[in-house]
């Protein structure tokens, strides 16, 4: 538990991607059996048990010590969890502190009551208050320690010298504290057999299009388009009686979506969007991502929301039918068994990406430009796929191409910058910024409409922190209000993908995946953007 | 019957002893002081005269110059002293080199003023002696249930085993100047780290002062050297302040560890941008607050500065009478 505990401790901490994976990575490797697959479940979130609520560990802290002294620490902390592992009152004597292992094993056969009663004797039996709090967080089932599932993956990948997609394939037929796995990763032993039914197949992902590039050496006649849909990537299975709905990194989101779950009656593994599609006379239109928002990250779904937001697929490729594997052959054919397979399934839940033709790159730049009415008005640009590419998993270079929509443009000024971390932790690279609003009496005052934190380079990163640095009026703790007047200050070009209203800005609109596009070092702030120019873009969104 | 407040009474300036008339680490210019360490919030320049451990004073010479105060006496640990009617004795600490609890006699009464001080071993002081006495004046920088330092030789591990995972990085220590720099550099040589460790220019003087008495701190080389450019794989020890700040870009996308006490609670970690924080304290942590007043059972605690009310009410809860001085002017471990 104690390795465990600092392995915690250190990726809470620790911002860099390579870091985490190097953590996450030593760990599994100098950690035994059983204990490191239960850690690895721990992180990819593949444990459950009877999840204890915080509130009765405070009942618990406050039959051991002053209430008062309690309260104080809790008011000077700030966190419940943490609190209670710090001042947790040592108890010479108590039991020796337990492996992880034994704790996930007792908390899985334990109920309610049990739980409490196991948590306060390890509490005791704990000499480190790092120890404690790992074992706090692990008991409320969500670890939170900015680590995903998928990089938990690549880090035992990482172990093996293996690719991640070939975990991936494995991780459903494996069960914690998967020995197995590591026997092969560790090359002690055969490869782990996938052959399980209702598994995940790692996803074929594409290559953004270099516009400057790609076109003049590419040749139309080799590649189909299609739009690409503002979902979000989903594989549909249905094998030997076994349902499942995954994300393309291989989450499993079955029991999120009942409704789309159930969408398939022949055997078929099948790769698209998942997207809200309400059925109108000529087949189904798709709805904004805001409102599949709406069905996302819920635990409990009622057939109200299911009637309200009603989820299905848009499919795209057909990975399996039946029981063969259809990965080995080419586009073209998967495409002919896919469009054959959906129209059986005859479903309102899954229907058909439609192929868009074109003869030339240019007449697909003015479609992608321009879309047909419909569907295509809200697609977030095209997807090239070449007709003889078979399915790969990972992102290959060269058979699939990405090429989105142009992003939507504003002039915004700097506000507010923030230090970042890990290696950017001595430059203010998180920036706030705001557009002009005009009050009635005609004064024009900046409001926030997003931050963003990427898009420059690690040059013109310097020159920003430095004006930071030079123009600071205020500062908050890491954060730093910047000199933004109509003549004194900094405007960026942000670039972003969408709008959408929202209650908790300032704005009453948020942007999607917003980024800085320039940095306007030539435009004076009273020339950036108003608010009402998002709030018209907003109206023109939502007409579409 | 003798009060002890008439022997030594708070005062805007600091602790003042009247029968004696000096002041215990003023924080405004007197006439007499008796200083119990180099920090700069407990000691300071344009004094009077002085009396302090002879490390103290070396300490306060290197840092404001040889005029710091008009005349400096130093006094051995255990050699009593006399300022007119009062009998004053310093004894070791524990804090930083040449630290010193002040110890007070007149008429039958003994009042022990404790500067700062922590009870745990450190390879550059002396360790602290308990000294029975009537009123114990404490510390409470650590005053919360919540600050309980682990073991400091643990913490060094945490940082050389992210050392050797991590070689293609360089280890930045943020550590106060005085006193935690040396103690990490000595830990980091107990435990086997012999290269060279690298240094900011704000800590040659009182590395250098160290080594005059007779702390070895091993091989030593300035952080900032056009001979060098690449710092994968070393330690750099370097204050606080420069963790973030522009400084520290010098490095290889550097491990930002910090060692204090402070680092206890995760958000003062992250608010710092701290990657690796090291708990080690030159500060006695809450168990060792609450054993000291357990072992001493003064008559009556008096606290000084740090979170008072918190080691007041566990000093009451448990039978010794306890009252906050709140002296103000002295600094948090680290908040500089």
């Amino acid at each position: 538990m104690r390795a465990f505990a600092e392995l915690l401790d250190r990726l809470s901490l620790t911002s860099s991607r390579n870091a985490k994976l190097t953590l996450v990575r030593d760990h599994l490797r100098e950690t035994p059996d059983p204990d490191r697959g239960w850690a690895l479940a721990a992180l990819t979130g593949d444990l459950s048990f009877h999840a204890a609520k915080p509130n009765f560990i405070r009942k618990a802290v406050e039959a051991r010590m002053d209430p008062q002294l309690f309260w104080w620490s809790y008011d000077y902390v700030g966190d419940l969890a943490e609190t209670v592992a710090l001042v947790w009152p040592r108890r010479p004597g108590a039991n020796r502190e337990p492996e992880l292992a034994e704790v996930v094993e007792a908390l899985r056969t334990a109920n309610r009551a049990e739980v409490q009663r196991l948590i306060e004797g390890w509490l005791d039996a704990m000499q480190e208050p790092r120890e404690r709090w790992a074992l706090l967080k692990l008991m409320t089932g969500a670890l939170r320690v900015g680590l995903s599932a998928r990089l938990a993956k690549q880090a035992a990948a990482d172990l093996g010298g293996v690719d991640v997609a070939e975990v991936e394939e494995l991780w459903h037929a494996l069960h914690p504290p998967y020995e197995d796995l590591f026997a092969w990763l560790e090359g002690r032993s055969e490869k782990p057999s996938a052959e399980h039914p209702g598994r995940f197949r790692p996803a074929m992902l594409a290559q953004a299009i270099d516009e400057a590039v790609d076109f003049a050496r590419l040749d139309p006649a080799d590649y189909s388009a299609e739009w690409k849909w503002d979902g979000i990537r989903v594989q549909l299975v249905r094998e030997a009686g076994v349902r499942r709905l995954y994300t393309r990194t291989g989450d499993d989101i079955s029991r999120t979506f009942p409704d789309v779950v159930d969408a398939l009656f022949e055997d078929g593994v099948v790769d698209g969007e998942l997207l809200i599609l309400r059925r109108g006379p000529n087949g189904n239109s798709v709805a904004s991502f805001a409102e599949l928002q709406q069905r996302l990250n819920r635990k409990v779904v009622d057939a109200k929301l299911m009637a309200k937001y009603p989820a299905g697929v848009r499919a795209y490729d057909l990975l399996a039918e039946g029981q063969e594997d259809l990965r080995a052959l080419t586009f073209a054919e998967r495409r002919k068994r896919l469009e054959a397979f959906v129209e059986r399934q005859a479903s309102p839940r899954v229907d058909l990406s439609p192929l868009q033709p074109f003869e030339s790159w240019p007449e697909l730049a003015g479609l992608r430009a321009d879309p047909p009415p419909g569907d295509p008005q809200i697609a977030e640009g095209v997807m090239l796929k070449r007709w003889d590419s078979i399915y790969e998993a990972g992102r290959p270079k060269g058979p699939w191409f990405k090429w989105k929509r142009d992003p939507y443009l504003v002039d915004a000024v700097l506000m507010y910058a923030q230090r970042g971390h890990g290696k950017r932790s001595s430059f203010y690279s998180d920036y706030t910024f705001g557009v002009w609003t005009e009050s009635e009496d005609g004064r024009r005052a900046l409001t926030p409409v997003g931050k963003a934190y990427f898009g420059f380079t690690d040059e013109e990163l310097k020159q920003i922190d430095k004006f930071v640095r030079d123009n600071t009026t205020e500062r908050f703790g890491p954060v730093r209000a910047v000199r933004a007047e109509p003549h004194a200050g900094l405007v960026f070009e942000v670039a972003f993908e969408g709008l959408q209203r929202s209650g908790r800005h300032r704005s009453g609109v948020a942007m999607r995946f917003p980024r800085i596009s320039r940095i306007r070092w030539d435009k004076p702030p009273a020339e950036a953007d108003e608010l009402a120019t998002l709030e018209r873009m907003l109206a023109q969104m939502e007409t579409q | 019957m003798t009060r002890p407040q008439d022997l030594l009474c708070p005062k805007p300036e600091g602790l003042y002893c009247a029968p004696g008339d000096f002041y215990v680490d003023p924080v405004r210019t007197v006439a007499r002081a008796v200083i119990t360490h180099g920090h700069g919030d407990h000691a300071r320049a344009g004094h009077g005269a002085v009396l302090a451990t002879e490390a103290t004073l070396d300490i306060m010479a290197e840092r404001y110059g040889l005029a710091f105060a008009e005349s400096a006496q130093a006094a051995a640990y255990g050699e009593s002293v006399a300022r007119d009617a009062v009998e004053v004795t310093l004894v070791p600490a524990g804090h930083v080199l040449g630290s010193a609890q002040v110890v007070v006699r007149w008429k039958g009464l003994t009042m022990v003023v404790s500067g700062d001080y922590k009870r745990r071993r450190d390879p550059t002081c002396a360790p602290f002696e308990p000294v029975p006495c009537d009123v114990f004046i404490s510390e409470a920088t650590f005053g919360l249930p919540v600050f309980r330092h682990p073991p400091d030789g643990h913490e060094i591990g945490r940082l050389l085993r992210s050392v050797a995972q991590f070689p293609e990085r360089a280890h930045l220590v943020g550590a106060y100047a005085l006193g935690k720099a040396q103690r990490i550099i000595c830990l980091l040589r107990e435990q086997g780290w012999t290269r060279t460790i690298y240094v900011h220019g704000a800590l040659e003087r009182l590395n250098a002062l160290y080594e005059r008495h007779r702390v070895d701190l091993g091989p030593l080389a300035p952080a900032t050297t056009a001979e060098r450019t690449d710092f994968a794989g070393e330690i750099i020890i370097a204050p606080p302040s420069t963790l973030q700040d522009r400084w520290s870009r010098r490095f290889p996308d550097p491990v930002a560890a910090f060692a204090s006490g402070w680092m206890r609670v995760r958000a003062r970690a992250r608010q710092r941008g701290v990657e690796l924080p090291l708990i080690i304290s030159d500060h006695a942590d809450w168990d060792e607050l609450t054993a000291t007043v357990d072992e001493l059972r003064p008559g009556e605690l008096w606290i000084t500065h740090g979170r008072e009310e918190a080691l007041a009410r566990w000093s009451d809860l448990h039978g010794v009478p306890a009252r906050a001085l709140e002296l103000v002017g002295y600094e948090e471990e680290g908040e500089d």
